[in-house]
């Protein structure tokens, strides 16, 4: 029987490698020990945003269900707002497992990551470019990316700012921007992601 | 009190009002802040969705540069604090993780031992310059001025150490200290979204509502923040919360550093407070104690 007849996962569904990928970040081994309490669903400000509530998804790392779990909304919901991690009576990291399971479905080209990507992406070039972030750089090629036509809305609080002054439109890189690059790139090549 | 300080992308940017109130009134508190030589971005919570290794390596050369200095690392906005804190416990605690960052930082000849300590300006200016010293310097005391204390997420979580993450009371104690009046302001902790806003605004102009509700309805005439990414939020975002939920906020949100130099009687300018989109006429008010 196919998989997507039955309801049932059976033990030889498990995606070993992918519970692997999650215990490897630091202190990952934590999630091993969830008791499924729920204290990180009651705790998360945006767990009705969620199609599978943090407990779940923990849960469904743990029986390795890699594509329910990294095409989920969920992690794309995850403000990183460390309340669950606060909470956790086991001491699990939980932002970090949804950062890891971010990470995988971007690795992965899940359709839902794709804003998401594109913002971190458009975020990494210009510190990699400047050393800093520039805000007004980083909305706008965000904006023109993933939705012009949203950008209108967005139009007027950009010129709010802008009024104030609190959107510099220049940018010069920081000093050692070259260090800096040798140095985001060994650790890109050591993490061995993206 | 000398202290190296970490500005942070936002205080050139969408929290210069920030920056600039607390370069007016950190003379006065008798704190020094020296800023960190060629510092760089903290990666945000951007850079954990890309490479883990990379987001700690961006945080430790800020380190490493800060510990040249043999000073403790302060800084106002709230992101950038966890990241460093959590970057020093982590380095700390994982030394299969400090191997590669140290690899990494030795490409641009750095080294970091672990050694620096990091603080966000609200605990200087409540733990280590205290409240006394506050209370001393108020010569305007902002009576009558109801002020919601919003704390948000990152400078409680997920390294407080002494403080308490569920009900912290510090930013209250504070406003009292300068003669305002905190509000209860229930939903205290609350996320308002961070960079949800840019990617996923459905989800972060619903919590921002929340927000701007509880405080509404507790009779707050302004919002205290302590995070720039919570000022641009709650405050730029605003006209976008009510056409969302036609709403009709029209709440000023001010960094607590801006409120205490109004009761320190600073000059407006120096205080950043022509940036505000949603200005506090709190000065043309007239003082309830002072009519009465």
């Amino acid at each position: 029987m196919m998989l997507k007849d039955r309801k049932a996962l059976f033990e030889r569904d498990m995606d070993l490698e992918f519970m692997k990928e999650v215990h490897g970040i630091p202190g990952g081994d934590a999630i091993k020990r969830c008791i499924q309490c729920g204290t990180c669903s009651g705790t998360c400000p945006v767990s009705w945003a969620m199609d599978k509530s943090p407990r779940q998804i923990i849960a469904m790392v743990r029986a390795g269900m890699r594509d329910k779990v990294l095409t989920s909304n969920t992690i794309w919901t995850c403000a990183s707002c460390y309340s669950c991690t606060v909470r956790c009576p086991q001491e699990i990291k939980i932002t970090d497992v949804m950062y890891i399971l971010k990470r995988l479905a971007m690795r992965a080209g899940q359709k839902k990551a794709k804003a998401a990507q594109v913002f971190s992406k458009t975020f990494t070039d210009l510190v990699r470019r400047y050393g800093r972030n520039q805000e007004a750089q980083l909305m706008t090629r965000y904006m023109l990316k993933t939705n012009p036509l949203g950008a209108i809305g967005f139009a007027g609080v950009g010129l709010n700012l802008f009024r104030t002054g609190r959107m510099p439109l220049g940018a010069k890189p920081i000093k050692d921007v070259q260090g800096l690059r040798r140095i985001i790139d060994r650790a890109q090549q050591l993490g061995g992601e993206g | 009190m000398s202290y190296i300080y970490y500005p942070g992308c936002s205080a050139h940017a969408g929290g210069r009002a920030y920056d600039e109130s607390i370069q007016a009134i950190a003379p006065k508190l008798g704190v020094e802040l020296k800023e960190l030589e060629d510092w760089n971005c903290c990666g945000a919570t951007a850079y954990m969705n890309v490479n883990e290794v990379l987001s700690f390596s961006l945080t430790a050369r800020n380190l490493a540069l800060a510990e040249k200095e043999n000073k403790p690392v302060c800084t106002a906005c709230s992101a950038c604090y966890t990241n460093l804190a959590k970057t020093n416990v982590y380095l700390h605690k994982f030394p299969e993780l400090k191997a590669k960052v140290d690899t990494a930082l030795a490409e641009a000849n750095l080294t970091y031992n672990g050694n620096v300590e990091t603080k966000h300006f609200l605990d200087v200016v409540v733990t280590a310059i205290g409240l006394d010293k506050v209370k001393s310097l108020v010569k305007k005391p902002l009576s009558g001025l109801k002020v919601a204390p919003y704390y948000g997420c990152q400078i409680l979580r997920p390294l407080s150490g002494e403080k308490d993450p569920e009900n912290p009371v510090m930013l209250e104690q504070l406003l009292e200290a300068i003669g305002a009046t905190p509000t209860k302001f229930a939903l205290k902790t609350w996320c308002c979204g961070g960079s949800l806003m840019g990617t996923n605004d459905a989800v972060a102009l619903r919590l921002c509502r929340n927000l701007l509700m509880n405080a509404v309805e507790d009779g707050a005439d302004v919002i205290a923040v302590t995070c720039p990414l919570c000022q641009t939020n709650l405050e730029a975002f605003q006209p976008r919360v009510n056409a969302m939920f036609g709403t009709s906020f029209k709440i000023p949100v001010l960094y607590f550093t801006q409120l205490m130099g109004m009761a320190f009687d600073m000059p407006d300018r120096s205080l950043g407070l022509a940036r505000s989109i949603i200005p506090l006429t709190v000065r043309s008010k007239p003082n309830p104690e002072v009519r009465a």
